[in-house]
């Protein structure tokens, strides 16, 4: 687990495409990381606390001036939203892909025997859907838990699935958050606020031929990559528009338009 | 966790059905279904060992274990903190506990009564 997360921190994210990391990236990286892997953090799976969210709040006006809209959630399965976008009478869909992508079925060796995740296997399992299917998707943090051979297949299939004019929504640590910066879920509790609840994982991730999960560790997700804004524009580069929010507890919150 | 009422119909943890199930009485469900599961009027209730395959159409859904098919139910789905269900769930209230998880749709149809 040490050693893959080393790796994955080594490991440039765009590897095969015209942009790529820069080595100050890459310094940073090995900085951030460290190569004695995460240091354990106590579980506290029940704290909870909120934060006001600017891209919610546009979001907000979305689904509170429109009927019937199709919504996605990316995060843990969470009955507050569930009950927020029914009450409002969306259709809302549940996929939590942070533990999809610890199916040990995923796990494979790429070209240079490295330990990578299927993405084409993860895709045929998950985010199944007619194409220009969904108005918004909430894709919370995943971005920057989600294994590194999964991060542009899933962007990839979420542009897809989103309608011409759909909104995605997605929270990005900056370098101050610290690599050790726990995962959450995301509960919509008031038209810019969100409640945020630390993610703990139940049992002890699954292992498959190639070794275990590499995204999870006992005490939760571990942070995966920090993504600069020119890193993000390059993520979402398909969509038509993306706009930055600035917050003030480490995280850039995006907004993009399909 | 809830256990089934006495006098409730039950099909215990050690018995496998595979095709359609149907009937007219409510029905505690703790082994594992393969097929289609109708209880119109009545109630579904999948107990913490229940694994089921099937689609399902019932007036009320409870469900304590796994569920992998779509979900119809006239009036209510409860999922409890040990469910796990993959399907579409379309239904008219539904209440999930912290904890369970669901791949798959919601649809709330709610019918007007004045």
């Amino acid at each position: 687990m040490q050693r893959s997360a080393a790796t994955l921190a080594e490991r440039n994210y765009f590897r095969g495409h015209a942009v790529r990391m820069s080595s100050v990236s890459q310094t940073f990286m090995k900085l951030f990381r460290g190569s004695s892997g995460p240091e354990t953090i106590p579980a506290q799976g029940s704290q909870k606390f909120t934060r006001r969210s600017s891209g919610l709040g546009e979001l907000t006006r979305i689904w509170e001036s429109a009927e019937g809209l199709c919504v996605l959630d990316l995060g843990s399965t969470s009955p507050t939203n569930i009950r927020h976008f029914t009450e409002h009478g969306h259709r809302i869909y549940s996929e939590d892909l942070l533990t999809a992508s610890t199916d040990p079925e995923l796990l494979i060796k790429d070209e240079h025997g490295i330990a990578a995740l299927d993405s084409r296997k993860f895709l045929a399992d998950n985010l199944v859907y007619p194409a220009a299917h969904f108005d918004v998707v909430l894709c919370w943090n995943l971005p920057d838990y989600l294994d590194e051979s999964l991060v542009k297949p899933v962007v990839g299939r979420l542009w897809s699935v989103l309608k011409p004019g759909g909104m995605l929504l997605a929270f990005f640590h900056t370098r101050d958050a610290g690599p050790d910066s726990p995962c959450y879920r995301f509960h919509i509790v008031g038209p810019d606020t969100l409640e945020m609840q630390r993610i703990v994982l139940r049992r002890e991730p699954p292992r498959g031929p190639a070794g275990a999960a590499r995204t999870a560790g006992s005490d939760g997700f571990q942070l995966q990559r920090v993504f600069n804004n020119r890193h993000i524009e390059t993520l979402f580069r398909d969509f038509a528009s993306i706009k930055f929010f600035l917050a003030r507890d480490n995280i850039r919150e995006v907004l993009v338009v399909r | 966790m809830s256990t089934p009422a006495s006098g409730l119909a039950q099909i215990g943890k050690s018995v496998f059905i595979k095709g359609e199930l149907s009937g007219s009485e409510d029905l505690y469900l703790d082994g594992q279904v393969e097929g289609s599961i109708t209880l119109k009027g009545n109630s579904l209730t999948v107990g913490p060992n229940g694994q089921v395959k099937a689609s399902v159409e019932a007036k009320g859904v409870v469900v304590q274990g796994k569920l992998e098919g779509n979900v119809q139910a006239s009036d209510r789905v409860e999922l409890r903190k040990s469910a796990v269900v993959t399907g579409d769930i379309t239904t008219q209230r539904i209440s999930i506990e912290e904890g369970a998880y669901l791949k798959g749709k919601v649809d709330i149809h709610r019918t007007d009564t004045k």
